[in-house]
Formats: C-alpha cells, sequence, structure tokens
C-alpha cells in the first residue's frame, strides 16, 4: 500500500462515530454489502457517489466508538486515504492495521471543501490542496507505523512471518 | 520527572526506565482476549501463535448466536482452543461480556498489559491494569506475536474527594465527568485520590468502562484496600501495582466533589457535554429501557434494580429488558432472588450477551422509539434504528423510569 495518496476529497464534520459507519445491522453483512451504509445517517447515498482513489477529510474525533473493522469497509469502497483534525486512537490503529494511510492534520476542513483535490504524503508528512495551492506538513509518523501500512497491514505481515496461511483454511473439517 | 500510572506500566512492559508523551513503545501483553465475532467474520486460523497460556477466548457478542454467520463461528473457536490448548475457553453456559468475564476469573492483573478485541477493555483499568480494545487484526497479531506498540498519550487525573451520596452511582460520576469535561481524545485517564476508597469496584468498572465513550486511550485506577480485596478474593496473587509517582506530569489534575453529585443523564447522540441532573428531564417519555451490558449489567446493577421494581409494576406501553452481564452474574442474580422480582415488575430477564447495547440483537429499538439505557452507547442508531433517541442513566434510573414510563428520579420511587 503506498504510503502517498492523492484525489478528490470528501469533507465530513466532527465525532463521527464507528456505528455511524459500520452499524450493527450491517455487521450482520458480508464487506460489500455493509459498505454500503457508510456514513448513511449524516450523507445518506454517499456512498453511491463516492469513487475509488477518493479521500475521506473528517474533523476531530473521527471514529470514536467500536473496535469493529471499520477500514475494511472505506477499503472495499476504494477509499485511499483518511485525514482528519484528530483521529480516535483505536481508529488510527485500526486503519494502520488495515493499510489504510491516514493524516492527522490539524484544520482539514477548514483547509479542504468537498471536491478538492488532495495530495498527501506520510513518508515526509506533507500535504497539499491543488485546487487551492494552499500546503504545509505534519509530524512524520514513527518509522514502526509506517512500515506496517507499507507492508500491507498486519495481516498480509503475519502472513510474511510465516504465522498465517495466505488463504483461510476450513479447519472445521481438518 | 516522574511516571503517570500509565507511563509506568508501559515503561515497565517495554524494558525502558522511563518513557516521555510522544514515545512509541513496544510492549509485551500479558493476556489476550478474542471474542466470538473473531471467529465469525474471516477466521483465519494461525500456524503458531505466542503462547497459550496468555490467550483467553470469550463468546459473548452474539451468543447464543442470533444468525448463521454468528453460528458458523462457533466451530472455529471450539476448534482453535482445543488443538492450542487454550483453557482459557468461555463457551455458551460458561459465557458472559468479556469483560465481565476478565474480571470474574482474575484475567486482568495489576501492573500488568491486556488487550482484547472489544472498545470497552479499558473496563480493567479499574484492576490497575492497562487495558486497550484493539480491532480484530491487532488482536490476531499479539496473540501471534505476544507484543504491540503504543504511543504515550498524556494523562488527565481524577482526583475524587468525598463520599457519594447513596443513590449516586459509577454511571452517574462517570455522566457528570463526561458532561463536565467532554472529550479525551489521545489522553489517558487515571483515577485516584481520597474519595476512591468509598466508590466501590463495580463503580470503578463502570467508570473505567466508559473511557472508550470520550475517546480516551486507557482509564487506569489505583490500587488501595477495595481493590485488593477484590484481587485476593478472586485468586489474583503476586502482581505488581503501578502507583504514580508523586512527581508526575499531567496534561491536567481534575477534582471531583463527589458528596455534591447527583443522578445523571446524557441525553442521545453522545455523553460528552450532554448530560443534564434526572430532575432536569423528568417528563420525556420511554418506550424501552435496558440495563445490562459491560457497563451496568453486574450484579451490583441488578440488586438495585431489584430494588427499586420490587413491589411496582413496568408501565404500560413500556419494555424493561434486562441482560446479566454474564452466567455467573446471572445464576447468583437468580439465587439471591433478583431476577425473580425484575420478572415479577413485568420485565424481561435475556440470557447474557452484548445484545441490545450494540443493536445487534435481544431488543433493537424502532423509528420513531425513546429509549434509556444504562449501557455503554448513546450514539444515533446505536441501539437500532437511526431514528430513535437513546438516553443513558444508571440502572437505578432506567428501572424507575420503566416504572414511570417517563425518565424518573429513583429516589422518588425508592423512598
Amino acid at each position: 500500500m503506498s504510503l502517498a495518496f492523492s484525489g478528490r476529497v470528501w469533507v465530513f464534520g466532527n465525532s463521527l462515530d464507528t456505528d455511524g459507519m459500520y452499524p450493527g445491522f450491517a455487521m450482520k453483512m458480508d464487506p460489500p454489502e455493509a459498505a454500503r451504509h457508510v456514513f448513511y445517517q449524516v450523507r445518506p447515498g454517499w456512498t453511491d457517489q463516492v469513487s475509488p482513489g477518493d479521500i475521506v477529510v473528517a474533523g476531530k474525533n473521527f471514529g470514536i466508538g467500536s473496535s469493529r473493522p471499520v477500514s475494511a469497509l472505506f477499503i472495499e469502497l476504494g477509499v485511499a486515504g483518511l485525514v482528519a483534525e484528530e483521529f480516535n486512537s483505536l481508529f488510527f490503529r485500526n486503519a494502520v492495521n488495515a493499510a489504510l494511510p491516514a493524516m492527522t492534520l490539524p484544520a482539514a476542513t477548514s483547509i479542504f471543501s468537498d471536491g478538492d483535490t488532495g495530495t498527501f504524503d506520510l513518508t515526509d508528512g506533507t500535504w497539499r490542496n491543488e485546487t487551492t495551492g494552499a500546503s504545509g506538513n505534519v509530524p512524520k509518523l514513527p518509522d514502526m507505523i509506517l512500515d506496517i501500512i507499507a507492508s500491507g497491514g498486519l495481516m498480509a505481515r503475519l502472513v510474511a512471518q510465516g504465522y498465517l496461511p495466505a488463504e483461510p483454511i476450513d479447519d472445521r473439517r481438518s | 520527572m516522574g511516571l503517570t500510572m500509565i507511563e509506568k506500566i508501559l515503561a515497565r512492559k517495554a524494558g525502558l526506565e522511563t518513557v516521555s508523551v510522544g514515545d512509541t513503545v513496544v510492549v509485551d501483553v500479558d493476556m489476550t482476549v478474542l471474542i466470538d465475532m473473531q471467529f465469525s467474520n474471516q477466521w483465519m486460523r494461525p500456524y503458531r501463535i505466542h503462547d497459550p497460556d496468555k490467550v483467553a477466548i470469550v463468546m459473548d457478542h452474539a451468543v447464543p448466536a442470533p444468525t448463521i454467520r454468528d453460528a458458523a463461528g462457533g466451530p472455529h473457536a471450539r476448534k482453535f482452543a482445543a488443538d492450542f490448548g487454550i483453557e482459557r475457553f468461555y463457551d455458551v453456559g460458561q459465557h458472559g461480556i468479556c469483560h465481565q468475564v476478565i474480571a470474574e476469573n482474575g484475567l486482568a492483573r495489576p501492573g500488568e498489559i491486556l488487550a482484547c478485541t472489544d472498545s470497552h477493555t479499558c473496563a480493567a483499568g479499574a484492576f490497575n491494569t492497562a487495558a486497550r480494545g484493539l480491532g480484530p487484526a491487532e488482536i490476531y497479531s499479539i496473540m501471534c506475536t505476544g507484543s504491540t506498540w503504543f504511543q504515550i498519550a498524556p494523562t488527565i487525573r481524577y482526583e475524587f474527594a468525598g463520599v457519594k451520596p447513596a443513590v449516586v452511582s459509577g454511571k452517574d460520576i462517570f455522566l457528570y465527568i463526561a458532561n463536565c469535561y467532554g472529550d479525551a481524545a489521545n489522553a489517558n485517564l487515571e483515577y485516584g485520590g481520597s474519595g476512591l476508597e468509598g466508590i466501590p469496584m463495580h463503580d470503578r468498572r463502570t467508570i473505567a468502562t466508559q473511557g472508550a465513550e470520550v475517546s480516551a486511550d486507557f482509564s487506569t485506577f489505583g490500587v488501595d484496600a477495595v481493590l485488593q480485596d477484590y484481587l485476593d478474593s478472586h485468586g489474583v496473587t503476586n502482581y505488581v501495582a503501578a502507583e504514580p509517582d508523586p512527581d508526575a506530569n499531567y496534561h491536567a489534575v481534575r477534582r471531583i466533589e463527589l458528596g455534591t453529585l447527583e443522578p445523571y443523564v446524557a441525553r442521545p447522540g453522545t455523553v460528552s457535554r450532554n448530560g443534564l441532573p434526572v430532575s432536569q428531564l423528568e417528563g420525556q417519555k420511554i418506550d424501552q429501557a435496558f440495563i445490562g451490558s459491560c457497563a451496568n449489567g453486574q450484579l451490583e446493577d441488578l440488586e438495585i434494580a431489584a430494588e427499586v421494581l420490587r413491589g411496582h409494576s413496568v408501565a404500560a406501553g413500556v419494555r424493561l429488558l434486562v441482560t446479566p452481564a454474564s452466567q455467573a452474574v446471572y445464576r447468583e442474580a437468580m439465587r439471591r432472588g433478583y431476577l425473580q422480582d425484575i420478572a415479577d415488575a413485568g420485565a424481561v430477564v435475556t440470557n447474557s450477551t452484548c445484545g441490545a447495547c450494540f443493536g445487534y440483537h435481544m431488543g433493537v429499538v424502532g423509528p420513531g422509539e425513546v429509549c434509556i439505557t444504562s449501557s455503554t452507547r448513546n450514539f444515533t442508531g446505536r441501539m437500532g434504528s437511526s431514528e430513535a433517541e437513546i438516553f443513558m442513566a444508571s440502572p437505578a434510573t432506567v428501572a424507575a423510569s420503566a416504572i414511570t414510563g417517563y425518565v424518573t428520579d429513583a429516589r422518588t420511587v425508592l423512598s
């Protein structure tokens, strides 16, 4: 997974919780169907509008709530990266562990508007609003965190380290 | 510079003399707890794991299985536990909400690190444990490798002073704090002070559990005689507690005067800066009332519910659902007669599960309905329809509200 991402941004507000991205009823669905319910309350129909390569920009406290793997749904939708003024730390870890690049950018929702094109690079912490020309940089993440994203996420790394098979085994018949 | 409680545990487990805010440290994890949903969603059987004695499996979120998907996870869990020699396997019948099972079985130890696939794992902070909810992939990784990383976040300390009024519970204390101080994203919470001795373990567990609702990282309590008694009675020995240094560096220290508190209710959406004393919400009609969850399905929660409900009936048109936090709580509440009182009042007592708290099964709410809950979250849509409203309050307030059909101060029913 690339540590740099560039694309059209969708701008959301503060305190978006995991129940609003991966509601309980969607947990009974396979990921492709569950993904159709991301932001079903705050922006109904968004999952029909978002395109592969797009970027989600949010405000403070992005992802408060559950450990449920919301990042898998963003990946299912083709979202290239997450940017927020502040992440809930569990939600941030889940993104990193799923190899979904995530950048903390204070004032992100002031810098970007819906439809702008943004470019973000975790390798050096730089960001740029290609539409307005605004640019800057944020503190670089520790290499340990960047390595998880670059290696394709935790599960891919466990496969590479020999802990896991590449494909699930039906252990009930073994 | 000295260390806060959480800094001390993380430094110790990283093999470091000291840590500072902003550091990223790799730590050994003492106990890793997997839940049923880990096995029902794309379960991957590993070739090897770090140490089966440092793993527990708890069936809790979707038991008995409400869907075929959930049912399909059970055999994976059972075979995995058997094949890898995982003795701490709490299958349906010996089960409970993982945080309750962790507490009952002494899986959380002072000064150690516990990780689990549920965001309310901070509950075990009541035992002076650095406990975190982590995503399924990370829990899986820790199970395999035995370690993970944490970034040292700033710590906010709450100093309890005085003595809480009898009716005020851990839930009320938490809702008051959440209303006054709001979110604590990317911060740790530490609780202590001279008033701590008057806050019993079940209330501490409620407070620690709900650190997740203000977006905190870790919530930890100090070790005192109350906790030591609990640990002694649960066979937890030979631990090395973590107390903060006198010169620890805090982001903030906030004093809570327990004697001035009264029952609190959070309005729908969030607990953060969204609460009111119960007296200011009386008259709010309700359709469903729920007592349960890792936060408030404990034996003492059922005890106060039974006390409030005894001799009363649930109001016409109102449903009261009560979910014990574990099979052990269920059995003891039955033995003591609490479940009899609760059911006699017209409530439905369910099996132990996370169930209604996360809107998955056992009592979801419909469009236009109003629920008052003692569970963990009042997010829009959390317990069912996104067109339902969820108020949050203590088990006493929820039980009293079920009797009248309106948000009600339990003191008016108990007196």
